[in-house]
């Protein structure tokens, strides 16, 4: 186990230094640096010395050692566009994302693996095939036309919820929650729905596979056999073998609501790391792309390694095949 | 050829799912409309002097319209029938362009990956496992931005439609390499393919002619389904304000634009592309499902 732990965290270092280069790369090759730190009014000289400060003209294997090595001490650099820095601008935007993003995920789960189970066991009951249809279409539609429906039904029509920003938020140590005040839920409501809903069709057809694949295995027709009560046999011996896929799908949806959460922040103003992405490519703000760039890979390498490890956790084959 | 086709076990299934056929039918006819659409619609969307500002804000025939323009108009006047058509050919264009360039690129590296092996493998594969890891629309997006810092703002506004065309396609290989590679280690060691290598056979010829023709079944599923994508892609992007600019509006496009009058009474001119591409994108899917079916019997 711990050979196999070593191998995965030497893996994670290497797509780490890829991105990392990646960041580099567009920083350093897309666009001239010096140019966009500058105005038209300074001289060549002047030009020419902040080049020679910024480490410009030395060997390109030594800028990005030097670009790396600020990467892991949290200099992250300064924005073209607001001449921040960058480190304090994500920090302030990772709160948002990440509660929207959790709770997201939570509907998705919540919802997706009880209706996943349900469809898997009465495969041809019209409620099921009601979910089944319902589902597809639901692959089919478009985050952001997702929450334009809830904005025109929940904002417009009825007028119940807010349909853009973050509402009330609470100052706990850095980070600025909305999940403390009632309005802060309000405002939260429709964008994890919407965030949500995407995710949600996902996972009820991945735990509807896995679920049909192991009842019809032989284990599940043995225990069927032996007169084991439906509930246990359902609940305990089928659906804890359909665990591992779910955690694959928490691991993978992951992904998914970081990348979705651009849209989805885009349609409701949500003021998180994906609005920011967005205004950085729209003003070509490059240290900020890259540093996002970075600090998303960041999390899906741990959220990997998480994944991995609660294999280990939840299914002890993968233990005893370790030993063989 | 045709006559096969028309025989075979997967034309049969065909009429005998009510949902694949509505969703052929749907796809055929907007697929027919927006090629068509020069010919079908009196008035270009792009040809400013066809259009006239009195005519703006019609609602649709049943609520009050003006029989000329039986979806209503929009607030420039400009008939929303034709502006979805012309949308859809754009959006359609785009999604078939990028899905054809993502599909060539990846069957190339996944079959010469899973042909040749070694190094040229691990290569290939290692680029597909760090972009795996970037969700596509992340991947468009950085590409997209990317062009932005390198092209000269004079030249970028004619460069859009490539641009975003090869940022859906290079976001959409790897699923294509991935499947034909692993299709090919099956196929490889199989004994009509052995007995062409040791014919002397070409590589290039071996994996052409003999292994892609055996493998072309899961494939055209994985096409179906990111075609749907590339259009969503597209629709995303240009719904983004990162796409396509607003006088040349896809599906996406319009649906950014209508967002504007989402608080107001128009309701048209927001949800009628909507709906377009929602069935546009429905049906392509219903059709990637019904192939996936056919081309897996184990599920049947």
């Amino acid at each position: 186990m711990a050979l196999f732990i070593f191998k995965r965290l030497i893996q994670s270092v290497f797509v780490m230094i890829a991105v990392a280069f990646l960041a580099f790369s567009l920083f350093r090759f897309v666009g001239d640096p010096v140019s966009q730190m500058t105005g038209v009014e300074t001289s060549v000289a002047d030009q020419d010395r902040l080049r020679e400060e910024l480490g410009l003209n030395d060997p390109i294997v030594a800028q990005f050692y030097r670009f790396t090595s600020d990467l892991l001490h949290g200099e992250f650099g300064y924005s073209y566009r607001t001449r921040q820095p960058v480190a304090s601008m994500i920090a302030t935007r990772i709160p948002a994302t990440l509660e929207l993003g959790v709770v997201a995920l939570l509907i998705s789960l919540l919802v997706g693996i009880p209706a996943g189970v349900f469809t898997a066991l009465r495969p041809k009951g019209l409620t099921s095939q009601t979910i089944l249809l319902t589902t597809l279409v639901g692959v089919s539609i478009p985050t952001f036309v997702i929450g334009i429906l809830l904005i025109f039904l929940f904002g417009v029509q009825l007028g119940w919820l807010p349909t853009f920003g973050r509402g009330g938020t609470v100052q706990i140590g850095g980070w600025t929650s909305s999940l403390f005040t009632l309005d802060g839920w309000r405002s939260l409501l429709l964008p994890a729905l919407t965030l949500g809903i995407y995710q949600l069709t996902l996972t009820m057809r991945l735990v509807r596979a896995e679920m049909m694949e192991v009842m019809q295995s032989d284990y599940i027709r043995f225990a069927t056999a032996r007169g084991i009560p439906y509930r246990s046999l359902y609940f305990r011996h089928a659906l804890a073998n359909t665990m591992i896929p779910v955690i694959t799908i928490i691991g993978l949806q992951f992904g998914g609501v970081i990348a979705f959460s651009i849209v989805t922040e885009s349609v409701f103003q949500w003021p998180g790391m994906g609005l920011l992405f967005l205004e950085s490519i729209r003003f070509v703000d490059i240290p900020v792309m890259g540093v996002y760039l970075v600090v998303i890979a960041f999390f899906f390498v741990l959220v990997n390694l998480l994944v991995d490890l609660l294999y280990f956790a939840i299914d002890p084959r993968l233990r005893v095949k370790e030993d063989v | 050829m045709l006559g096969r086709i028309w025989r075979s076990d997967g034309m049969w299934l065909f009429w005998r799912s009510p949902a694949a056929v509505l969703a052929a039918i749907v796809a055929i006819v907007i697929i027919g409309g927006a090629l068509l659409s020069p010919w079908i619609v009196a008035t270009s969307p792009y040809d400013l002097a066809s259009f006239s500002l009195m005519d703006g804000l019609l609602p649709p025939l049943w609520q009050g319209g003006d029989p000329r323009f039986p979806l209503g108009t929009d607030d420039q006047g400009r008939d929303m029938i034709a502006a979805i058509l012309f949308g859809a050919r754009l959006s359609l264009t785009i999604g078939l362009m990028a899905m054809a360039i993502a599909s060539v690129l990846g069957i190339g590296l996944g079959l010469a990956a899973g042909y040749f092996g070694g190094r040229f493998d691990a290569i290939v594969m290692r680029i597909a496992d760090v972009q795996l890891a970037l969700p596509a629309i992340l991947t468009a997006l950085l590409i997209d931005g990317i062009s932005r810092g390198l092209l000269p703002p004079d030249v970028q506004q004619s460069f859009r439609v490539a641009v975003l065309t090869l940022a859906i396609a290079l976001s959409l290989w790897v699923n294509f390499a991935r499947t034909a590679r692993a299709s090919v280690f099956v196929e490889r060691n199989k004994d009509y393919v052995q007995a062409a290598i040791m014919m002397g056979q070409h590589p290039l010829r071996v994996m052409t002619y003999h292994i892609l023709p055996n493998i072309l079944g899961p494939l055209l599923v994985i096409m179906t389904v990111d075609l749907a994508s590339a259009i969503l892609l597209e629709a995303t992007l240009s719904f983004l304000g990162i796409g396509l600019p607003a006088d040349s509006p896809s599906l996406g496009t319009l649906i950014r634009i209508g967002m504007q009058f989402l608080l107001s009474g128009e309701w048209w001119i927001l949800w009628v592309p909507t709906l377009f591409l929602v069935a546009l994108v429905v049906s392509i899917n219903i059709l990637g499902d019904f192939l996936r079916d056919v081309f897996n019997p184990k599920v049947r």
